[in-house]
């Protein structure tokens, strides 16, 4: 129970360290945030060490190491190559071979475009496109998986999705200057590309309203409650 | 050799993943995987120079007792007891075996009596943020600004309780003005269209930035030419 308690009055003090910045910009919250710093990079730097390093590359490379014994070193080329990689990176710290760290972020940024461009590609751009060419208007029968409409709503809808989605994409063009049709057309683009800013503006507003909620819910019936249980009354 | 070798592993590396997804047989068929196990081994390296930068700039701070520098040493203080209670499994049940976040572990404890308390009231302090930002955006007058607020005002109802009674005796014909419904709607063709639109573009953002990388026009990713 004493500890639980420790517990709960630590929470409260730091989520009331935080909430006074409400007020002003003050010690106490900057204590607070402090310690969120170091908590946050301490605990991601460890589970990386272990979720990462340990078990994805020694634990494969030299599997007695992690179980504290004294088997040999497995002498696989993939984790051999990742692990030379990883050290290199660390190089950037050695004065004179600082430039031999450009090699794993080279790989990285090698790989990262390689798998990005075909991922992207289908994806966000062919997939995308194909789900927006779909019959404006039905009944048309199933043909090449896209449904067919069963409804005149059904039917809106996709002309509003065909025109919503051209005329977004005609803003994003920025090669020709936005006059004329081709301006307001890319007017009309902005008013869709709005809409979705405006719903992502409101399930954020959302979510943190329901975080702040959750916190007043802690220190209410959580702090408040269980210390007014512990001392009796 | 400092600049040409990158470049050209860059190129290689980023031509053999794209004919690799043409290509379902050993070796390429399991080039993805190795690349994504490399992209995880190598965050380790960086988090450990991340995490060496971290500990020199507010040590560099403390020492030269610059502003704010006591605040430094709570920070530092969390970041070392932190990531011993992690490295070492401080309080671990099962030891140095044991799962790093095992419940008991002084690890676990840390995350939820101090991380967890400290990241939700940082969010949620951003409510009060996004509340402010909106009472400007309310005062806009322009088209775009009513439209993105009138659509989140829509959304936010949408997605309450109170939203539904507000509107529940709009029924018949009339239904479809009901703020869930109107909500469903917005979110199911407007928005989607607006989602389609930036989405195809980040596609061709990222495909002709993926082609100047591996085509050797791109070169800012490394650095000047100091070391």
């Amino acid at each position: 129970m004493l500890n639980e308690m420790i517990g709960l009055w630590i929470g409260a003090f730091l989520t009331l360290g935080i909430m006074s910045f409400l007020y002003k910009d003050n010690p106490w919250y900057k204590i607070c945030e402090a310690i969120f710093i170091g908590i946050s990079a301490g605990y991601w730097f460890a589970s990386m060490w272990w979720q990462n390093l340990v078990a994805k590359l020694i634990d494969n490379l030299w599997p007695a190491l992690v179980a504290l014994g004294h088997g040999e070193i497995q002498y696989n080329l993939v984790y051999l190559v990742a692990a030379v990689l990883g050290v290199m990176m660390l190089l950037r710290l050695v004065p004179g071979v600082g430039w031999l760290s450009r090699w794993p972020i080279a790989v990285i940024v090698g790989a990262t475009a390689g798998l990005q461009f075909i991922n992207f590609l289908v994806s966000n751009g062919v997939k995308q496109i194909r789900n927006t060419i779909v019959p404006l208007f039905g009944p048309i029968s199933d043909a090449g998986g896209i449904p067919p409409v069963q409804s005149w709503e059904e039917a809106l809808g996709n002309v509003v999705i065909l025109v919503g989605t051209f005329t977004g994409l005609v803003y994003f063009f920025f090669s020709k200057e936005h006059k004329g049709l081709f301006g307001g057309t890319a007017k009309v683009g902005t008013w869709f590309i709005m809409i979705t800013f405006g719903a992502s503006f409101g399930y954020t507003v959302m979510s943190r309203m329901s975080l702040f909620i959750g916190r007043l819910d802690f220190l209410v019936n959580d702090w408040v409650m269980v210390t007014l249980d512990f001392v009796g009354l | 050799m400092r600049r040409t070798f990158p470049i050209l592993i860059t190129v290689v590396v980023g031509w053999v993943l794209i004919v690799a997804d043409f290509i379902p047989h050993k070796p390429f068929g399991n080039l993805g995987d190795d690349f994504a196990l490399y992209f995880d081994i190598i965050a380790v390296f960086a988090f450990i120079l991340g995490g060496g930068n971290l500990f020199r700039i507010h040590l560099t701070k403390v020492q030269k007792k610059k502003k704010d520098w006591p605040f430094s040493i709570v920070t530092l203080g969390g970041f070392i007891v932190m990531l011993a209670a992690g490295l070492f499994k401080i309080g671990n049940p099962g030891g140095i075996q044991g799962d790093v976040a095992a419940v008991g572990s002084l690890f676990n404890d840390m995350y939820m009596q101090i991380f967890t308390p400290l990241q939700a009231s940082m969010f949620a302090l951003l409510a009060f943020f996004v509340g402010s930002a909106s009472y400007r955006a309310f005062r806009a007058k322009t088209t775009e600004a009513t439209i993105l607020l009138i659509a989140a005002f829509i959304v936010l109802l949408g997605r309450t309780p109170f939203g539904l009674w507000l509107t529940s005796g709009l029924t018949g014909d009339m239904s479809f003005l009901q703020l869930p419904n109107l909500t469903d709607w917005i979110m199911d063709v407007p928005n989607l269209a607006g989602q389609r639109a930036i989405m195809i573009g980040i596609a061709l953002g990222v495909i002709s930035m993926s082609l100047r990388l591996i085509l050797g026009v791109e070169r800012t990713y490394l650095g000047g030419d100091s070391d």
